[in-house]
């Protein structure tokens, strides 16, 4: 951004003179001409462009969306975000976050309360689980987008009736190793937010607290300690993959699809593209909710998804939240619904005719979704991650009670934002 | 390189300024501060600064994202960071890497100097061609190892470790890193030590050949002294770079398995976490650090620091 330079002057002068006017220089771009421009940071989704071309077409020229890509990683989404926020940047209005950032950017200041109409208009038939992961302290911050939880995928050829259990998921797995069937149990078990999530799921599904509910305290209860256990006795059980400390999604997606696997935890993505991928498999590809920890206690599955909030630097907040609002209607969620396999928040779109064609799995999420596990909400949850996917990080490592303890007090550090971030 | 040439310029100047000066020289002299002075302001407003900054704030528990904690903490943030498991771990981490990649980069540096500086025939090739991997962006090279050594689709994991997965693995991943950064700044070694090369006079080696010294001595007793201090000067600018490096780990691993170097880190709690204090006292202890370094190459060594007037004290 650059003023016409006035000519004669000498260079020197002018560079001291840029330096300290830099600020004052940059406001000279901005133009006040044609509808405020909304921008909208979120994170590259194929179809999403149709949907901001759908709600500029509705705003009439009240306000036109631009749609910006962040980067493909949530780490690099973000980072960016964070890094243009702290320099409270007025170019971003509204932003898709990941569901566990919520807590950061509302105590850092960074987004906008909903309240009154919006916020009525923002809880309007939403399913709790997606909901709740819209606010922090009690108070609402963003809108949901989309949401999403993993399911069991199992090959209905090699396996009757999916388990209940993991101890007898791996048990099943293990029988079909003696007969030298594809027994392999697929999850994501990298060094990273994948293996949190799979975590969680576990300790949610044990009746176990990783950090206490206002966010202040790490607990790791007795449920964390038999979810660490479970965790172990998976690793070591001998039906893993070779790959499991390197898999994230897609690397698990592609081995079941290989055939190398009777089990995959995976996003619902998978069914589509296995059935892209491998038709043969796809065949025999079934799904189920996640097993349990505990007999008669099915599994709880964690949420995961992105919501729409709206910067507190922006300069346009009522076009931004009533842009936010248009993006994510039920109509514009069945779209990305069919076309992005995101599923929807709102619960009247899972009952039109195209989710049940393209989602034939949908009651199984929507169960799920009734009693979905959050991940520890605090403002912190970045710290939280890094630490949780370090000490689990290789799960065939875990020592139940010692990694418990390590967790105790490197979580609290983590917490209070105190410690090193390995 | 000028820098090992010393001119003597500087000495005269040294030298006239010790007599007497006289009213003239006197006001030539404030006219050189004078015109020093607003290149020196704008390196105190983008140096000194920014460096001072950083102390103040290693001072402080700032987390942007609890900014009503924030409040002065005197030195305990030092304390956290350096009773740290996770800071040693990438502290030896980094001094591994750094010694280890600058003591091959030194060998390989010095054969491809001399093939340099010896090529009869294209010359001008030898040393293009040789200079290409110090022309590449860091982190496109980065990229290209990583994928290299990526299981199924890269032609070095499938031809030395098929049916593995090297980034996965604490010292594959380390030898990997070390690997690409020799790759990538071998040349900019050879370049200075070429330069010292060029000091060393052709009769001199042919009056040790008369003596009867062989190539071995020659280079040993003849080239290396004479090229001492150029060679301590390439070490030195070798071993500050590799004491931050950060690209190349950043892409082929981030950190994972305990590669994480001082300088990521420092990324991950400054950027990711957000936690300015400890950020910035980790960035602090990273300048001491390479402070340290430098005043162990000048003072004991006796390198040249670019800019002084002789080659150090010996």
């Amino acid at each position: 951004m650059e003023c016409p330079a006035r000519r004669g002057r000498r260079r020197g002068a002018l560079l001291g003179v840029a330096l300290l006017a830099a600020p004052a220089l940059a406001a000279c771009g901005a133009q006040d001409s044609g509808p405020p421009t909304i921008n909208l940071y979120h994170a590259p989704e194929q179809n999403l462009q149709t949907v901001v071309d759908d709600c500029n077409r509705e705003a009439a020229g009240r306000y036109r969306i631009v749609y910006h890509k962040l980067p493909r990683d949530a780490d690099g989404q973000r980072e960016q975000l964070v890094r243009r926020l702290a320099a409270r940047d007025t170019e971003l209005d509204v932003l898709g976050l990941d569901t566990t950032w919520t807590a950061e950017f509302a105590e850092a200041g960074w987004i906008r309360e909903w309240t009154g109409e919006t916020k009525a208009a923002a809880a309007r038939d939403v399913l709790p689980g997606p909901l709740e992961s819209a606010r922090w302290h009690g108070k609402v911050y963003a809108v949901t987008k989309n949401t999403n939880v993993q399911l069991l995928w199992y090959r209905s050829d090699l396996v009757d009736q999916p388990p209940r259990t993991w101890s007898e998921m791996i048990q099943v797995a293990q029988r079909l190793a003696e007969q030298g069937k594809p027994s392999a149990i697929l999850i994501t078990g990298a060094q990273y937010e994948g293996l949190v999530v799979n975590y969680n799921n576990l300790v949610a599904s044990a009746g176990g607290r990783i950090v206490s509910e206002d966010g202040t305290r790490a607990v790791v209860d007795d449920g964390a300690v038999r979810a660490l256990r479970v965790l172990k006795d998976f690793a070591t059980s001998g039906v893993t993959n070779p790959a499991l400390e390197n898999h994230k999604e897609d690397g698990v997606r592609l081995a079941f699809q290989a055939g190398d696997g009777a089990f995959q935890i995976n996003w619902p993505f998978v069914h589509p593209a296995t059935k892209a991928g491998n038709p043969d498999v796809f065949r025999n590809m079934k799904w189920a909710r996640l097993p349990g920890v505990d007999p008669g206690q099915p599994g709880r599955a964690t949420i995961g998804g992105a919501n729409y909030a709206i910067s507190s630097y922006s300069r346009h907040p009522g076009e931004a939240f009533e842009a936010a609002l248009c993006l994510r209607n039920p109509e514009h969620q069945k779209f990305s619904a069919v076309k992005d396999g995101v599923p929807p928040t709102i619960e009247s779109v899972y009952d039109e005719p195209e989710i049940a064609e393209a989602y034939p799995m949908k009651e199984t999420i929507r169960e799920e979704l009734k009693d979905a596990a959050l991940r520890p909400v605090t403002p912190a949850y970045q710290n939280v991650s890094t630490v949780l996917s370090t000490l689990l990080s290789p799960p065939s490592a875990i020592d139940p009670e010692r990694t418990a303890a390590r967790m105790r007090t490197e979580l609290q550090d983590a917490l209070e934002s105190k410690g090193v971030l390995p | 390189m000028s820098i090992v040439r010393t001119p003597s310029a500087a000495e005269e100047a040294r030298g006239r300024t010790g007599r007497k000066p006289s009213a003239g020289k006197r006001a030539e002299r404030r006219l050189a501060w004078l015109l020093c002075a607003p290149a020196a302001l704008v390196m105190v407003a983008v140096t000194g600064y920014p460096i001072a900054y950083s102390v103040w704030l290693s001072l402080q528990r700032y987390d942007l994202r609890f900014p009503a904690q924030r409040e002065f903490v005197g030195l305990q943030n030092y304390v956290i960071v350096l009773s740290n498991q996770y800071w040693w771990q990438a502290f030896w981490v980094t001094v591994g890497l750094t010694v280890v990649t600058v003591a091959v980069e030194l060998v390989l540096g010095m054969a491809l100097a001399m093939i340099m500086h010896r090529a009869l025939v294209g010359r001008g090739l030898v040393r293009t061609v040789t200079l290409v991997p110090y022309g590449i962006v860091t982190v496109v090279a980065a990229f290209s190892w990583r994928f290299a050594w990526s299981p199924n689709t890269g032609y070095l994991a499938e031809t030395f470790a098929q049916g593995e997965a090297p980034l996965t693995d604490r010292f594959a991943s380390l030898a990997i890193i070390a690997l690409a950064e020799v790759w990538k700044t071998t040349p900019f070694m050879a370049l200075l030590l070429m330069a010292g090369l060029a000091l060393v006079p052709d009769e001199l080696l042919r009056a040790a050949a008369m003596d009867g010294a062989n190539a071995w001595q020659r280079f040993t007793k003849v080239m290396i002294p004479v090229m001492k201090p150029a060679i301590l000067v390439a070490l030195l600018f070798r071993t500050l770079d590799a004491f931050r490096i950060f690209d190349n780990i950043f892409v082929l691993t981030g950190g994972a398995q305990g590669t994480s170097s001082v300088s990521i880190l420092t990324y991950n709690n400054l950027i990711r976490g957000l936690n300015l204090g400890i950020g910035a006292t980790m960035s602090v202890l990273i300048f001491l650090a390479v402070a340290v370094i430098a005043f162990v190459f000048i003072k004991v060594f006796g390198t040249a620091a670019p800019g002084s007037d002789r080659e150090g004290r010996r």
